[in-house]
């Protein structure tokens, strides 16, 4: 039998389930923070505060910076949150993955080097931290928070994101490997 | 007036606006971590199912994406409805949400995740996602930050069309939208299901 106990155990629910959560959390955030969820700007913030830890303070003259301002702010706690949360669910569910450096499926294709792998989520993390302030969000930003408020320039992210993202996909899979 | 003036100036209504200052980071500590629940419990956080929906064999993402969409959407639109929210819509191009995005899609098939989502691999232990995608993605906002403002005047502002959304677009009534939009959604999940992914 179903516990409530043995459903936060389960290591997976249905997508619908997971989606249907996000969303509701979505009214909730909105609501009481006033704010869509979103995470990648919290990215762009530390690398501007470890510009300044290297140059003392120089990085608060980017323009970029000045922008976005370089502080702890409530998307810096949500993305904290994401990190603790998705832990939480693994570690009560058995599926806390330890030592884990390459993905099966990158191994099917690619094989099981460390170097590798990491090379390549290094030079792909890159590409995407680019884009992702290049098109003003990320997956949750416009793919989600934008999109269910119906922004165009939401709608017309997410549907590039996809293409470029397909495309490049079965390049790394079919042309490459 | 004057007397709430006074008033907040005393000490402990000083006191309080610091602790009102404090909740809402709170608030998005706790979104966050609901947040992160939700994405492990989805399978998100796990390059072998994003990469999977990009190669078009696993549709969990898409699913996922999809039913946040059609609940956040009529909720939100309800709320804002009733005046108990303002939307916040972000300002687009074309060379932001074509450009931007493309290259972000080519990062998010490399990486085989994206910044939501490898906060969750991180918090889910994946290694390559702390060595490799973390710095990776920090190291590319940088870049993007070091070469901003020879980008925000040309590249980020060609084909400006604004903050709309598309009721503002069609010039309708949001559920002239909002309604269309869900079901072509359910359908859309409908199909996916039917077709058997």
């Amino acid at each position: 039998m179903e516990t409530f106990i043995s459903v936060l155990t389960d290591t997976f629910w249905s997508p619908y389930a997971a989606g249907i959560g996000i969303g509701i959390l979505s009214w909730l955030s909105f609501l009481i923070s006033g704010k869509p969820i979103a995470t990648s700007t919290t990215f762009a913030r530390a690398g501007g505060m470890i510009e300044n830890l290297i140059t003392g303070g120089k990085a608060e003259q980017r323009p970029y910076y000045k922008k976005i301002k370089l502080s702890i702010d409530w998307q810096w706690m949500l993305v904290s949150g994401v990190v603790l949360g998705s832990f939480l669910s693994a570690i009560i569910s058995g599926d806390f993955q330890v030592g884990v450096w390459v993905p099966s499926l990158w191994a099917s294709a690619f094989g099981d080097s460390t170097v590798l792998r990491v090379v390549v989520a290094l030079a792909g993390g890159i590409i995407l931290g680019f884009g992702a302030r290049f098109g003003d969000g990320c997956t949750s930003g416009h793919g989600i928070s934008g999109t269910l408020q119906l922004a165009v320039s939401s709608w017309v992210s997410v549907i590039f994101f996809f293409i470029g993202g397909v495309i490049a996909a079965h390049l790394i899979y079919f042309v490459i490997a | 007036m004057k007397r709430k003036k006074q008033y907040s100036k005393t000490p402990h209504d000083a006191e309080n606006s610091a602790e009102k200052g404090r909740r809402p980071l709170l608030f998005g500590l706790v979104f966050g971590i609901l947040f992160g629940f939700l994405l492990h419990k989805g399978g998100a956080t796990k390059y072998d199912i994003i990469v999977a929906q990009l190669l078009l064999t696993d549709f969990t993402v898409l699913k996922i994406m999809l039913s946040a969409i059609v609940t956040g959407m009529i909720g939100i639109y309800f709320m804002k409805s009733m005046g108990w929210i303002k939307l916040s819509l972000k300002s687009g191009s074309i060379g932001k949400n074509v450009i931007g995005a493309l290259i972000f899609g080519v990062g998010f098939a490399v990486l085989g995740y994206c910044p939501g989502t490898i906060a969750g691999a991180i918090g889910n232990g994946y290694l390559d996602a702390i060595v490799g995608g973390l710095a990776g993605i920090i190291l590319g906002t940088w870049i993007f930050a070091v070469m901003y403002p020879k980008l925000k005047d040309g590249i980020l502002k060609k084909g400006d069309f604004g903050d709309i959304s598309l009721p503002g677009l069609f010039k309708v009534n949001d559920w002239v939208v909002v309604v269309p939009a869900a079901a072509l959604i359910v359908l859309v999940l409908f199909l996916i299901e039917k077709a058997g992914y």
